[in-house]
């Protein structure tokens, strides 16, 4: 398979499960904002700061738009062009990508792609606002969930379906991490005590926004702890959003295109040890040795992980 | 006369490049006035020559280095014995017929002041026409480097009044064309003192067809025709077909380039 | 008046006598035709389209509003050819694309038709079209035109005229085969009722005659691509069929690179290697360490390894001289010069503005000319001088007049005509014809038939799709009629 055309399916697989992210992320924010402590006094706009470090695109807020507040969060993580990680953008750059690929797409994974950047502009994108925002991330998680099954329905299992598969997990791994570093950026308000009413409202929220505070009660049967919420997205393999299920999806992308190739490539042997490694992890080591300073380094390494991807297959010239 | 070249070309870039290619036009052929005793090409590196013959009969390399670089050195070397001919070039193989040196360029195109410059140039025979607009090119522009590049057209360095060899060569083929004489560039070497020369030696001249004669050279720049002093490398229908570099890369950033040549004369028989 | 043969005025129809009845051999389908109720032909029209617009089969057209991914019209009624004629018509098409490929490898070499006196030197040597850096090269199996595109218009039963030879990158060849497709889905009793000659194995074709041309530096099987300017391109649609349906990678200047005197594709398990290139890029942008510095559609070097033997281009850089729209008017010439034979089809008389004569002629006659640019193609540039007003004609004479020798101007042909199904039935519409001649170091291939466009106004003489034209289904019916099995 041409580079390019795999370059193209694997960031069109990348950016939708961006844009679901980012919706994701965002709702978080939303609802944290409307816990029954927001009053405006400063403590919200805190929220909005997180949930942009979150995305990764607080510097670019700050330097286009001053403050974190909903206005700017949704002009920037939603509407702007020139922040490449926007919904906008995500949505388009992934059409651009499947249009050029368009021959190795199904109909309907093209579809749902061409579709949603038509309906994006003709429904949402002049209308969007604080009144409406809810709506509008329900409906990106509608299209992006609506191209995965698609995705998944109808391509054939060959090397383009791995391509974007290899997308979607390295930044569905790349996303959770960033969801779960957000309750580290969330300052509680001083007064508040660790685990107290605030807190709690926090955690569930983030489980939320994964889809699976449902899931939380159904494996642990407990209140929310912290510990066992990073546990979930960290280390369940059964949990489709946590990092080792979206490592173990990596390494199944790759050993399927490299037998196919008869080639080793040295991105296979970095997935089989990032997964390995978050394997034979325990949760009780992880938090003593540092929640965010675990997801920092584990950041890092997917990043090194997505650019030997990229130089193992040539994505780039 | 027997004149020695070393011409090192460097290229430098601030961030390494992923790839790079290069036509190099560096390789002098033999005609009546000029024997190539030897010439090398060299790049160092990991980068690769491949030969190949131009359509205008120019030997020409292409230089590939396809691993992350931050320079590209290019350096040729030889040995040429020139003859004074009177700027007379015989002995060349011609692979175009005369005609197709009438064809105008982007860079050659005449406009009505370098159309004028001709006309008024015209009078007589053709060789003494062409002495005259030599001439009178030469007064309309000034030598001064830094005011052209590559891109600059012949009647953009005329309403300049300012450019460099190659400027010069571009306006005389573009007047010369203007009044139906066949014209063509020529990149080489100049041998300006008998010291021998440093830095500025690599040049450019044009060359015409002169009726009952054959071509001849023209260098515009030094108000001369084509001497013993000129060593003859490649030529084109103007700079873009016969510059002695011609090169695309993949990232890189700034570049710079540093070239240096030295251009000696050597008693006859040293070498032996 | 300069050469070409004397054309007629009246328009021809293919399918129907002056008295009504139908051609000979024709009367199945015209029969057919009047047999079929009106609803289900309408019905069968607007599956036509939806299938059109489900395989994706759009033009994207230039410099226009709306629709940039437009529907090209589609008309139902087949124009059929008998076997006869097609017979004809193949000899004629082989004869011509022979002597344009002769007369290539001519004026890149020594240049005889030349110092013969047959053409024009200047014509030559100073056209935009000539590339010089193809001077002196041997071309693999002295093949430049691989694939031409050759456009037919009919005036009589046996009359046929070129309007223009494409020997660049002509395309079309995709409609022809989506037009096959659909309409064996809309009608499969007419396919079993008529014995039509298969246009299918094109692709197959065109494969192998990309391969015969491999370079010398090819040890085995050739790898062959399509190189394509990408997707913002009119016709990328035709790009991605063609190497989809031969089975090879679609590529664009940025997956290929020269290394070692050879050409390489990117792909997942590394570099490579490209013997051949069906290149739909112009000469211009196909690389810029040669051409146009500032293009980035196309491979830097190509050039060096096209002339050092490492890849074949098809079709060749610089095929452009031979399809001049001034060059021609020299075509008859090359065919009696390097065939030692005479022209089987014919030649629309033209004149060309840069003889003073000719150009006279020109404007004094504006109001019963077709005036077109000689670098022009897809119709664009052209003037249509009995459809024209007259400020229209007066703004074009000022053209003329400040560049005659970018003009030529050719008498209103009347174009046969085809039954077209318009809103209310059949109506007698334009047609012309674009068959696609493949040319390999082996054999000259040619899928028998070709684009049938069709004008679809009333009238109008201008069938290219960028304006507003449409196409039909052309077939080629073996034994000259029906099958009664």
């Amino acid at each position: 398979m041409l580079s390019r055309t795999a370059a193209d399916l694997y960031w069109m697989g990348r950016y939708m499960e961006r844009a679901e992210s980012l919706a994701r992320i965002l709702e978080v924010g939303y609802r944290m904002s409307q816990t029954p402590d927001s009053d405006g006094t400063g403590t919200s706009r805190n929220e909005w700061e997180s949930t942009a470090v979150a995305a990764g695109c607080v510097a670019g807020l700050a330097e286009k738009y001053g403050d974190a507040t909903l206005d700017s969060v949704i002009r920037h993580l939603v509407l702007d062009e020139d922040n490449p990680s926007s919904i906008q953008s995500c949505l388009k750059t992934a059409r651009t990508n499947g249009r050029a690929v368009r021959p190795a797409l199904t109909a309907e994974s093209w579809e749902s792609l061409n579709d949603s950047w038509l309906d994006f502009t003709a429904n949402w994108q002049r209308s969007l606002g604080r009144d409406n925002i809810l709506a509008f991330l329900e409906w990106v998680k509608a299209r992006t969930t609506l191209f995965r099954g698609a995705t998944l329905g109808t391509m054939v299992r060959d090397e383009a379906f791995s391509f974007v598969e290899l997308g979607t997990f390295i930044e569905r791994a790349d996303n959770t991490a960033r969801i779960l570093d957000v309750k580290y950026h969330v300052v509680l308000p001083a007064g508040e005590a660790v685990g107290g009413p605030r807190d709690y409202y926090q955690w569930a929220t983030l489980l939320r926004s994964v889809s699976a505070l449902g899931s939380y009660h159904w494996i642990y049967r407990d209140s929310i702890q912290p510990w066992l919420v990073a546990e979930l997205l960290i280390l369940r393999p059964e949990m489709p959003r946590s990092l080792i299920f979206a490592l173990s999806q990596v390494r199944a992308c790759l050993d399927a295109i490299t037998s196919a190739h008869k080639q080793n490539y040295n991105c296979l042997r970095l997935a089989g040890r990032l997964h390995a490694e978050i394997g034979y992890a325990k949760i009780e080591d992880i938090i003593r040795s540092g929640l965010h300073e675990y997801l920092s380094e584990f950041l890092a390494r997917n990043d090194a992980l997505g650019n030997e991807i990229a130089a193992d297959f040539h994505f780039y010239q | 006369m027997h004149i020695t070249i070393d011409h090192e070309t460097v290229y430098g870039y601030d961030v390494p490049v992923s790839y790079s290619i290069q036509s190099l036009r560096l390789t002098p052929q033999p005609y009546d006035g000029q024997a190539v005793r030897s010439w090398w090409i060299n790049v160092e590196g990991a980068g690769t020559l491949h030969r190949f013959t131009d359509s205008y009969g120019n030997v020409t390399h292409t230089l590939v280095l396809d691993r992350p670089h931050r320079e590209v050195r290019v350096r040729v070397r030889g040995q040429v014995v020139t003859a004074e001919t009177g700027g007379l070039v015989t002995g060349t193989i011609e692979t175009f017929p005369p005609v197709f040196y009438l064809r105008p360029t982007p860079c050659t195109k005449a406009d009505g002041a370098l159309d004028a410059l001709a006309r008024s140039s015209r009078d007589g025979g053709v060789l003494d026409s062409l002495h005259r607009l030599m001439m009178a090119l030469r007064d309309a522009i000034d030598y001064r480097t830094g005011e052209t590049d590559v891109m600059t057209t012949a009647a953009e360095a005329l309403a300049n009044g300012a450019g460099v060899c190659q400027d010069h060569a571009h306006a005389f083929i573009a007047a010369a064309r203007s009044i139906g004489v066949p014209a063509r560039y020529v990149s080489g070497y100049l041998l300006s003192s008998d010291e021998g020369t440093e830095g500025e030696a690599a040049h450019a001249w044009a060359e015409a067809l002169v009726p009952d004669l054959g071509w001849v050279g023209f260098d515009v720049a030094n108000r001369v025709c084509a001497t013993d002093r000129h060593v003859r490398v490649a030529i084109g229908l103007d700079y873009q077909s016969a510059a002695p570099v011609r090169g695309i890369r993949r990232g890189g950033g700034e570049e710079s380039l540093s070239v240096a040549v030295r251009v000696n004369p050597r008693a006859a028989g040293s070498a032996q | 008046m300069t050469q070409g043969d004397a054309v007629p005025t009246a328009a021809f129809d293919e399918m129907i006598l002056d008295d009504g009845r139908p051609r000979p051999g024709l009367e199945a389908l015209v029969g057919w035709m009047l047999e079929a109720p009106r609803a289900t032909l309408k019905l069968r029209q607007a599956d036509a389209n939806v299938l059109f617009r489900r395989i994706g089969i759009t033009f994207a057209v230039y410099g226009e509003g709306g629709d940039p991914e437009r529907l090209i019209p589609f008309d139902i009624v087949p124009r059929v050819l008998l076997a006869r004629e097609w017979a004809f018509l193949a000899r004629g098409l082989e004869q011509r694309v022979k002597a344009l490929n002769r007369f290539l490898d001519d004026v890149y070499h020594d240049g005889e038709i030349i110092a013969a006196g047959k053409v024009p030197e200047r014509l030559v040597l100073l056209n935009k079209a000539y590339q010089p850096e193809m001077r002196g090269f041997d071309v693999p199996g002295r093949v430049y035109t691989h694939i031409a595109g050759i456009d037919v218009v009919r005036t009589g039963p046996e009359d046929f005229y070129v309007l223009e030879d494409n020997t660049r990158t002509p395309s079309g060849v995709s409609y022809m085969l989506q037009n096959r497709e659909v309409m064996m889905r809309l009608f499969p009793d007419l396919f079993n009722r008529h014995r039509i000659a298969p246009v299918e194995h094109y692709p197959d074709d065109l494969r192998k005659t990309l391969q015969s041309v491999a370079p010398p530096a090819c040890p085995g099987e050739p790898t062959v691509v399509v190189l394509s300017p990408g997707l913002y391109n009119s016709a990328y649609y035709e790009h991605t069929f063609l190497a989809d349906k031969m089975g090879v990678e679609l590529v664009e200047g940025q997956d290929l690179f020269v290394k070692d005197n050879a050409v390489f594709m990117r792909t997942t398990r590394g570099p490579q290697r490209v013997d051949v290139i069906y290149r739909r890029i112009d000469d211009a942008f196909l690389d810029p360490l040669t051409f146009r510095s500032d293009s980035t559609l196309g491979v830097p070097g190509l050039m060096n390894v096209y002339r050092a033997g490492g890849v074949t281009l098809a079709n060749a850089i610089g095929g452009g001289v031979a399809d001049d729209k001034a060059m021609y008017m020299y075509v008859p010439e090359m065919i009696r010069f390097y065939l030692g034979e005479e022209p089987l089809l014919k030649n629309v008389p033209t004149w060309w503005c840069e003889r003073e004569d000719d150009a006279r002629y020109v404007l004094d006659h504006l109001d019963e000319l077709v005036v077109k640019e000689v670098a022009g193609s897809g119709g664009y540039g052209m003037l249509v001088g009995p459809k024209a007003t007259p400020e229209e004609r007066a703004a074009y004479a000022e053209r003329i007049r400040a560049e005659p020798a970018e003009f030529i101007a050719q008498p209103t042909l009347a174009l046969s005509s085809c039954p077209t199904y318009v809103a209310d039935g059949y109506a007698p519409r334009h047609v012309d014809l674009r068959p696609f001649v493949l040319v390999g170091a082996d054999k000259v291939r040619l899928v028998p038939g070709g684009l049938t466009r069709v004008a679809m106004r009333a009238g109008s003489l201008v069938v290219n799709s960028s304006q507003g034209g449409g196409t039909k289904d052309t077939w080629v019916l073996e034994d000259g009629g029906p099958d009664h099995a």
